[in-house]
């Protein structure tokens, strides 16, 4: 069991916490920690709540949590919420290819409709689903990959801890989105998987770090020391009393990878190595699609660039304000 | 270092040969006939095992010879297009880092000293904005403003093609300045500024939140308080026992941004046709152009790696404790 008065054991709890209410944004990632390991709920309540009373009180982190909550329930609702079929060219006849490519806003349709005459309002309410996705899944397959890797590297060390990192050391070599974009241009027939994994690759060495250094900072701490000496096997050691301490600051990586994850899409988007089925919309495939534009049509760049920037900003001031919460130094 | 340079250039010689099509149907097209692919293969030598490919190129790769750019510049050789082209990328990417610290240092430092005041709130939250806007849609939204709509400010390029400037160098700030051609050094100036900006937005936002958490850190430590209880001056606390050891970290993470402008240069390049690396890795993707592809990727990563052991060294420099381990 783990030792309730390690610290660690105090950022794990915090993190719980503070991700069941941030309503959803990290119960993707949240779920795959119970899969690792599982923290004890007793004792420690007051701890909870001082912790909780701490980001409560920060504004930082409601408006980070608020955002990112309200986007989770759009993607969740978004087909009962969209006015129109978001696949269909409903303003097609007003598409003139020469003299007006891009039919304006009229009543019923308040962003107006794309080159093939889709209305953009609908496309931008349903695209949060498929955003959301992209997202999640990228950030889950990397945090999955560098889980694997780290654990590899920080439960064994040595030599087993020296070929992986020095993997990961090759990885960090090459520049995050160069690299997501080499790994994608290798897809014979790109589509929304080519760019998840794409993108989760970039991932892999970030958590697998983040994960070793945690390892191994405690492979020397007293309540590892207590398990061997009680015989507890290697295993049980590594999965139930390490791994589950490690996380803490590996969830709030997840939350800023995962909004990292979704400008990364449209970045490759953008370098043409995106999705190229633009059938189910999706925020960086339409900000990636709409530069054709771009000069004569700026709106059509910049709604679905505002929802990017709002959900990524939501995230990333969730994970900032949680990390900042959960350093030691920082709580004064 | 050199071990990750190896592995590097196994794995870009094995991506190369595992991109879809390969090189024969990126040079001759999907349609060429069975003996046309069989002929440029065996001339290209695919047609020998995987370590023989490996070995010729490296051998080529060690010359410079990375064979003719198909896409970019047709015909230029791939090596050379790199070779033109970098100063291009240095410019801006030194403009951008230089504007990024300058900016991002002293206003960390002042939001630490006033921690949790509406001026503290704001840059923070500002400098996550700055991290949450994609690069290439915020350059799009500088040249859509202030160069289209505005006109204040060239829309693309490095220079007004009616210049007619002296080169020396090929960074062409430094060039009109050492050939005392002052126009020719502040029209370069001026088409630095948009892209600069848009590239530096990102750095500045991780050198602002590092300086502001280094302040924090230090600020706490015994010795600042050692230098408070024997009465020296707020100045001398501020300057030689704060600031100097806040800015051990942020040295660090200046090295660490090396790869994050690269990727930014991409973007932000390709927006204003700079005509420097990015937008050189960012056409060879559009357009398959393999030759120039290997060339960047390979002289990126090694990029990164130098710069990284540069830092190491300037923290050694920097950090006597490190020295003595």
């Amino acid at each position: 069991m783990p030792n309730p008065l390690n610290p660690n054991t105090r950022k794990q709890r915090i993190d719980d916490l503070a991700a069941s209410s941030a309503g959803g944004g990290v119960a993707l990632a949240d779920r795959s920690v119970g899969d690792a390991g599982h923290v004890e709920e007793s004792a420690g309540v007051s701890l909870i709540a001082s912790a909780w009373r701490r980001l409560r009180g920060n504004p930082v982190f409601l408006l980070g949590a608020t955002i990112s909550a309200l986007f989770v329930l759009l993607a969740i609702f978004s087909p009962l919420l969209a006015p129109h079929d978001p696949t269909a060219r409903l303003l097609i006849d007003q598409v003139r290819p020469q003299s007006n490519p891009i039919p304006g806003a009229q009543p019923g349709y308040p962003l107006g409709a794309d080159s093939v005459g889709r209305d953009i309002f609908s496309r931008l309410i349903v695209g949060s689903r498929q955003t959301l996705v992209v997202g999640v899944l990228a950030t889950l397959f990397g945090f999955a990959g560098g889980l694997t890797l780290g654990t590899l590297a920080g439960a064994f060390g040595n030599w087993v801890d020296s070929l992986v990192m020095r993997l990961v050391d090759v990885m960090l070599s090459i520049p995050s989105l160069l690299l997501a974009v080499s790994i994608a241009a290798l897809a014979s027939k790109p589509s929304q998987w080519t760019v998840i994994i794409a993108i989760a690759v970039v991932q892999v060495p970030i958590f697998a770090r983040l994960l070793r250094g945690s390892l191994l900072a405690q492979r020397s701490s007293d309540h590892v020391l207590a398990a061997r000496a009680l015989g507890v096997k290697r295993s049980a050691i590594v999965f139930r009393h390490m791994l589950p301490n490690a996380l803490g600051p590996v969830i709030v990586q997840a939350t800023l990878v995962l909004a990292g994850a979704i400008i990364d899409a449209a970045a490759l988007s953008f370098l043409g190595v995106g999705n190229p089925d633009d059938r189910q919309p999706e925020w960086g495939q339409m900000l990636g699609a709409a530069q054709e534009y771009i000069y004569d049509h700026p709106a059509l760049a910049i709604w679905p660039a505002l929802c990017i920037i709002t959900v990524a900003l939501g995230f990333t001031l969730m994970g900032e304000s949680l990390r900042e919460a959960l350093d030691p130094k920082s709580r004064r | 270092m050199v071990g990750v340079v190896i592995v590097l250039s196994m794995l870009v010689f094995l991506w190369l040969r595992s991109l879809p099509g390969g090189t024969v149907s990126a040079m001759l097209g999907e349609r060429a006939t069975p003996a046309r692919r069989a002929a440029l293969e065996k001339a290209l030598g695919l047609d020998q095992p995987i370590y023989v490919q490996y070995w010729e190129f490296v051998k080529r790769a060690a010359q410079g010879k990375f064979g003719a750019s198909t896409g970019v510049q047709a015909g230029t050789d791939a090596f050379d297009i790199f070779l033109q082209r970098f100063p291009a990328t240095i410019e801006l990417a030194l403009f951008s880092i230089v504007l990024a610290i300058v900016i991002g240092i002293p206003l960390g430092y002042l939001a630490a000293r006033r921690r949790a005041s509406w001026f503290d709130n704001l840059s923070v939250v500002g400098s996550l904005i700055g991290v949450a806007v994609p690069v290439f849609f915020l350059a799009f939204l500088l040249k859509y403003f202030f160069a289209i709509q505005l006109h204040w400010l060239p829309v693309s390029g490095r220079q007004d093609s009616g210049i007619d400037a002296t080169r020396i160098t090929g960074f062409f700030v430094l060039d009109g300045l050492l050939t005392r051609e002052w126009d020719s050094a502040w029209d370069a100036l001026k088409h630095l500024i948009l892209p600069g900006l848009a590239l530096a937005t990102i750095p500045f936002a991780v050198i602002f939140r590092i300086t502001r958490a280094a302040v924090l850190d230090v600020m706490d430590e015994d010795y600042v308080r050692t230098a408070e209880s024997k009465g020296l001056t707020r100045r001398v606390i501020r300057g030689r026992h704060v600031l100097r050891n806040a800015l051990l970290p942020v040295v660090t993470t200046i090295g660490l941004q090396t790869g994050g402008l690269l990727v930014g240069a991409v973007l932000t390049e390709r927006v204003f046709s700079w005509g420097g690396l990015g937008e050189a890795t960012a056409l060879s993707f559009e357009r398959r152009d393999y030759a120039v592809l290997q060339v960047l990727l390979l002289m990126f990563a090694i990029t990164f790696v130098v710069i990284n052991l540069l830092v190491d060294i300037a923290y050694a420099v920097i950090d006597p404790r490190i020295r003595t381990r």
